[in-house]
């Protein structure tokens, strides 16, 4: 490979005091997460006949998603456009992508009552649910994401086959096959980046379509019938921020100079993505005639408020400046407004959108829901430094300095 | 990727053709979901609010027909449970509420599952595992049911109770309009022991007709609207009172069935497969023209 950044597993040491914060809100999660298994869903959620969605469906699994479109975007940028210069983030943005949908599964498979049928719909049918369409979709998608994958796990243990103990013996066979694999994954990968790609739109849309069935519960300032388009837009708008937001992380964490040719670059695309999303989020909203509901101040309005001015217009605005695009900070908080966005996003639309007709009080997670959503958090970023120290995914610079500052940007030149 | 533009090609159109083979299987499938060809037979209920004396007998026949503990008939005399607004749920799947009727004279009503005639229950669950009945009932197979609750965030009424305190096999539950009993020629359990005939069990377009000649026999007694005739596309189980339901016992609904939007978007958006199929061929006709531009720079 004679390409200027080359991904190599990073050797950094696993443990800091984050991280050992990281351990204890997962500890603490899992311990939630035992009770709802060995109790019951309703002994650790505020779920009840009239909330029966609450964050673990909203943030964990919506929100989840629409973070996780960082793999599709980049694949559609990087491989389908062939943009050569983004071939440095792609890498990473796979993996918070697998981890990202690994974890919505597993957050789907928490919230069913009767988890161990998770494959039913496998078999059992019904085109007219959006939820089959997510369901299926979002299985078929972690797959190829799986396959995706897997050429970064034959490049790390090609030649480095090291089985322990009588195993050992095996270490040859396992080294053809995973050149073999290697080599015919080479040839047909382009059909999985295609379909993933294809995959994403469907269901990132269609879980758009997932609460417009339940028709005037939902508020209307979020109900419409082009929810759907609302959720692409927004899911490809988010991509590439959560790309810049963890490439600015992980630089900071391992010591690494910031990608920031790379990531200006990225950033340019985002205010035109954003402000498609904006245009058709106001446009709805005008033809409608939903904003009458602003002039009433309430919890409702509010949070509408702050999704679209802080989550939306304050970082288009942002991501217009060119000043904010080539310093680290601006990236780093426009992309966090973004996130921060989409999320609240989300979490409207699936909670505070939804008025069930004869609720008392309002839904309020849990200590329980929380603390299992902010766990799957910290085992995803536990897991993502694991996976970086074992795997090739960052691009670091090819030749080694003891001086930090001396790491030129790599992935820039052609 | 050391593809040559042949191979891709093939594989490319490959993937169409078998996408387009799926696409004729489909569109039958999702069809024969669809409650579309509504039984003139249905039948259904019809409540009139004020007949009813809230002695809460339902409720006990109820729970004993569908095998729930149901205690001593004589305690459901017992007034106090009006003074909160119930709601059914797992072991309890009908309920009678009181509630202040127009000349501020008290009024009771029973609810359960209406039973829709275009249910968003059964055109939301991920399974299938719910379907509406030639018979009107709108049933559903436990053995199917993964437990997902998006029934309860689809269903306009608010019905499908989930046993929340359960960890191993909780189950969806709702009134099943006693399909076990019915199909033995019996009546509902509620229907059968309602001592003052507030329920009346029968073809539902003959219950509408029934409905219409109490309103015009007496004109005093009823606000003129039968709750279910034609809200979110008909209801099997039909409400006259004395006042408007709607708003008060039941939600504002409007007439257009309740997933219909959701499923027009639905197949729009998987017509024929075609759609997806198209963003394929379209992502990869730039990803091969792409990768040409870059060849030819290249040398």
């Amino acid at each position: 490979m004679e390409h200027p950044h080359k991904p190599t597993p990073l050797t950094k040491k696993f443990f800091t005091p984050w991280v050992i914060v990281l351990a204890a809100i997962a500890l603490n999660g899992i311990l939630f997460l035992l009770a709802r298994f060995v109790f019951g869903i309703g002994a650790v959620t505020n779920l009840d006949n009239q909330y029966p969605w609450g964050i673990w469906i909203g943030l964990d699994v919506a929100a989840g998603v629409a973070l996780a479109a960082g793999g599709f975007t980049t694949a559609a940028i990087g491989h389908i456009m062939h943009n050569d210069k983004y071939e440095s983030i792609i890498r990473p943005a796979l993996l918070t992508a697998l981890l990202g949908y690994t974890f919505v599964a597993v957050s789907v498979m928490v919230d069913l009552g009767r988890w161990y049928y998770i494959w039913h719909p496998i078999i059992m049918w019904n085109g007219n649910s959006a939820l089959f369409e997510v369901g299926i979709c979002v299985m078929i998608y972690l797959t190829v994401l799986y396959i995706e994958f897997l050429p970064i796990v034959t490049e790390r243990f090609i030649g480095r086959v090291n089985l322990p103990g009588i195993l050992s013996r095996f270490n040859k066979l396992v080294n053809t096959f995973l050149i073999k694999l290697d080599k015919g994954l080479d040839k047909t990968m382009f059909i999985f980046i295609i379909a993933g790609v294809v995959l994403s739109c469907l269901h990132q849309s269609s879980l758009g379509t997932l609460m417009i069935i339940a028709g005037p519960k939902m508020h209307p300032l979020w109900q419409t019938p082009i929810l759907p388009l609302l959720f692409l837009l927004s899911a490809i708008a988010v991509g590439f921020p959560m790309v810049i937001m963890e490439s600015l992380t992980a630089s900071r964490s391992f010591g690494l100079k910031p990608e920031t040719e790379v990531l200006n670059s990225l950033s340019r695309f985002i205010a035109p993505l954003l402000g498609i999303y904006l245009i058709a989020k106001i446009g709805d909203m005008v033809i409608r005639e939903t904003f009458v509901y602003l002039s009433e101040l309430n919890s409702t309005t509010i949070l509408f408020g702050i999704e679209v001015v802080i989550g939306v217009i304050v970082p288009l605005r942002m991501f217009m400046s060119p000043a904010v695009r080539e310093s680290t900070k601006g990236l780093y908080i426009a992309s966090m407004l973004v996130i921060f966005g989409i999320v609240m996003n989300r979490f409207n639309n699936f909670i505070t959108a939804y008025n069930p007709p004869y609720a008392l009080d309002s839904y309020m997670p849990s200590i329980g829901e929380i603390s299992v959503t902010l766990g799957f958090i910290a085992i995803e970023i536990l897991l993502y430094r694991l996976f970086v120290k074992i795997f090739p995914v960052i691009s670091i610079p090819a030749k080694k300095s003891l001086s930090k500052t001396k790491f030129a940007i790599r992935g820039a030149a052609k | 990727m050391s593809q040559n533009r042949r191979d891709f090609l093939k594989t490319v159109a490959a993937i169409g053709t078998s996408a387009g083979a799926l696409s004729a299987l489909s569109p039958n499938k999702v069809k024969a979901k669809s409650p579309e060809n509504l039984s003139e037979e249905r039948m259904g209920v019809l409540v009139d609010a004020t007949v009813c004396i809230g002695c809460r007998k339902c409720e006990w026949a109820c729970r004993g027909a569908h095998d729930i503990e149901n205690g001593n008939i004589q305690d459901y005399a017992d007034e106090k449970v009006f003074e909160t607004n119930r709601r059914p749920d797992y072991d309890n799947l009908t309920i009678v509420n009181r509630y202040e009727s127009s000349d501020e004279k008290l009024s009771n009503v029973k609810l359960q599952c209406m039973h829709c005639d275009h249910p968003a229950c059964v055109s939301a669950c991920i399974v299938g595992a719910i379907s509406k009945k030639k018979n009107g009932s709108v049933v559903w197979d436990t053995d199917m049911c993964i437990g997902c609750r998006y029934c309860m965030v689809a269903c306009p009424f608010q019905i499908p109770a989930f046993e929340y305190h359960k960890a191993l096999d909780p189950k969806i539950v709702k009134c099943d309009f006693c399909d076990e009993r019915t199909m033995e020629g019996k009546l509902p359990a509620c229907t059968a022991i309602c001592p003052v005939e507030a329920l009346t069990y029968g073809k539902r377009e003959d219950l509408l007709i029934e409905a219409k000649r109490r309103f015009k026999n007496n004109p005093d007694r009823y606000y003129q609207h039968i709750f279910g005739e034609h809200e979110i596309g008909g209801t099997s189980w039909l409400y006259i009172a004395d006042k408007d339901l709607a708003g008060t016992v039941f939600p504002k609904l409007d007439n257009r069935t309740a997933p219909g939007v959701s499923e027009s978007i639905q197949h729009g958006l998987f017509a024929y497969f075609v759609p997806p199929v198209a963003v394929y061929a379209l992502l990869g006709g730039i990803m091969w023209l792409t990768k040409d531009k870059k060849k030819t720079e290249g040398k």
